[in-house]
């Protein structure tokens, strides 16, 4: 099963309580998987300014010191705030990929979840509810966000076996379904250089958006182009720094809704994840149609 | 009888007072046990369920002859299985609604989700918005009427009952169908394998005329739809047809 949540805010006004409304549209999907769950949330940004998730095992060894070490191999100042077994890195934007290098080095077991200018992600295997305390995302504010609770059908039911999977710089995507043709596919994209950390389907999918777009497509256009070159039955759900984009496959039988209105874009693979969004009586709710693309950005 | 079952509601309502069950405060369990535990001859045929909120399985395998009106959105299996009753949903529904129905009536005021009134073996779903996919899949005796559009693989495998779409048809309307009819107003996006338009006789007129009146229906004439059904070239294995089965 697996349930999917999606939420981009077009009101300001709301973005305080991004992270709130975040988790309890997941916590509703709860029984659509029991095995991990996690969040991405956009938050503020600042030019010139970048972040970085880390995930550790052992937060505790792993974490001490780690803004100072990464501060001096990078030459730069580093901010650090730590979230149970997550830490977010906050340090100048031109920096990322000497920070990402020195954390891989420094802690060879701690993994990066996300990088970017304003992404952030917290995934671990439990539910929804436990997630979302652990890291405190009700307290998150942001522009967009998404989430996911896994019921696992493809590899191991791990930490980074948990959706959002992000495989480019403020890119993420949580996907409900399975892909057919996912080991030939990341043979390839491997072949032009994209790097794999797990067995998943869905980290395909995602690295295969990154590689389009790294090439050049918008969000649109890479979505697209993933309905020619992903095989199986998929939903999926993707953030970007200014975007959030649906599509499903052209048999489109993993479940999809989606609701619009003036101060927002829900997704859900219910409806009961959207049934407490303001105002959603009177907004325009509709089921994805098969092989359509739909995105929104700021 | 071209009574409607709309029509009918209302004098229920005029003659009892609902009996609400809020979903906020009773559990789902609780809701469709009391359905079960109705009693022939009981005064509480009129029923009320507030706050769904998308919950799934409301009013699944009621058997006696009840007015139940849900105000709200439902999710997966509303009115699953439904026999005597007639079940409103004042809002939409998610996948499933009316899954094997075998009598009464179920009317979605919104929308459906896909395979709606999958299987049913009879009575009648009205659906008032539009439908998803694979609406009436392997209908077997039920009658379906969508005032919108119906999405792609709608009747796939449908064996008998009728569906009646006002709006328009997605890809592969009735693949591999058998003995349903089908009869839409608008287009067809393309119809699926051994589904073939076929002539509208005055039988067919008459039978759409039925089901229009039992719907409710007063804005649309037989004479504007067309009538799909099957080909029978894949009633017995031919070589010649592998590629479509």
């Amino acid at each position: 099963m697996c349930g999917i949540v999606g939420l981009f805010l077009k009101d300001k006004s709301l973005e305080p309580q991004l992270g709130a409304m975040l988790s309890e549209m997941l916590v509703l999907l709860t029984d659509r998987g029991p095995d991990s769950a996690g969040i991405a949330i956009y938050g503020s940004s600042a030019a010139g300014h970048g972040k970085i998730t880390v995930q550790s095992p052992s937060p505790e060894a792993d974490f001490a010191g780690l803004d100072s070490e990464v501060a001096k191999e990078i030459g730069a100042p580093v901010a650090m705030t730590v979230k149970s077994t997550h830490a977010v890195l906050e340090l100048p934007a031109d920096k990322l990929e000497a920070a990402r290098e020195a954390i891989s080095t420094l802690r060879p077991d701690a993994r990066v979840m996300g990088v970017g200018e304003s992404i952030e992600i917290y995934k671990e295997v439990g539910l929804p509810e436990e997630v979302a305390r652990r890291f405190d995302v009700s307290g998150m504010s942001g522009s967009h966000g998404i989430g996911h609770t896994r019921m696992a059908t493809e590899s191991a039911v791990t930490t980074m076996g948990a959706h959002p999977f992000s495989t480019g710089p403020d890119q993420c995507l949580v996907h409900n379904g399975s892909l057919s043709n996912h080991n030939n596919m990341r043979r390839k994209l491997r072949r032009e250089g994209m790097k794999f950390e797990t067995e998943n389907d869905t980290e395909v999918a995602a690295a295969y958006l990154s590689h389009q777009i790294a090439t050049g497509k918008g969000l649109g256009e890479a979505l697209e182009s993933s309905l020619n070159d992903l095989d199986g039955f998929f939903t999926f759900v993707v953030g970007t720094k200014n975007g959030f984009g649906v599509v499903r496959d052209p048999i489109a039988c993993k479940p999809a809704v989606m609701a619009e209105t003036d101060q927002y874009v829900a997704f859900g693979s219910e409806y009961r994840a959207l049934a407490n969004l303001p105002g959603v009586e009177q907004a325009r709710v509709w089921e994805p149609e098969p092989s359509t693309v739909y995105f929104w950005e700021h | 009888m071209a009574t409607s079952n709309l029509a009918k509601a209302v004098t229920h309502e005029d003659q009892h007072a609902a009996k609400v069950f809020d979903l906020s405060k009773t559990t789902l369990r609780e809701l469709n046990q009391a359905l079960h535990d109705a009693s022939e001859g009981s005064n509480h045929t009129n029923w009320e369920i507030i706050n769904p909120k998308g919950s799934h399985a409301v009013a699944v395998g009621v058997e006696l002859p009840l007015q139940i009106d849900v105000r709200g959105s439902v999710g997966y299996y509303c009115a699953g299985m439904n026999q005597n009753s007639t079940i409103t949903v004042h809002g939409s529904a998610g996948p499933g609604v009316a899954e094997n129905m075998m009598s009464g009536t179920v009317v979605v005021k919104g929308d459906a989700s896909q395979y709606a009134g999958a299987t049913g073996r009879g009575g009648l779903l009205v659906i008032e918005g539009n439908a998803s996919s694979r609406c009436g899949i392997s209908m077997k005796g039920i009658d379906i009427v969508v005032r919108g559009n119906v999405g792609h693989m709608s009747a796939f495998m449908a064996q008998s009952g009728n569906l009646v779409i006002m709006g328009d048809a997605g890809d592969a309307l009735g693949d591999s169908i058998y003995e349903a009819r089908l009869f839409v107003r608008g287009s067809v996006k393309s119809l699926g394998a051994d589904c073939i338009e076929k002539e509208m006789r005055p039988e067919h007129i008459e039978i759409l005329q039925g089901l229009l009146d039992r719907a409710g229906v007063t804005d649309a004439k037989p004479q504007d739809f067309k009538r799909y059904g099957s080909a029978r070239t894949l009633y017995n294995f031919n070589i010649d047809n592998a590629d479509a089965y």
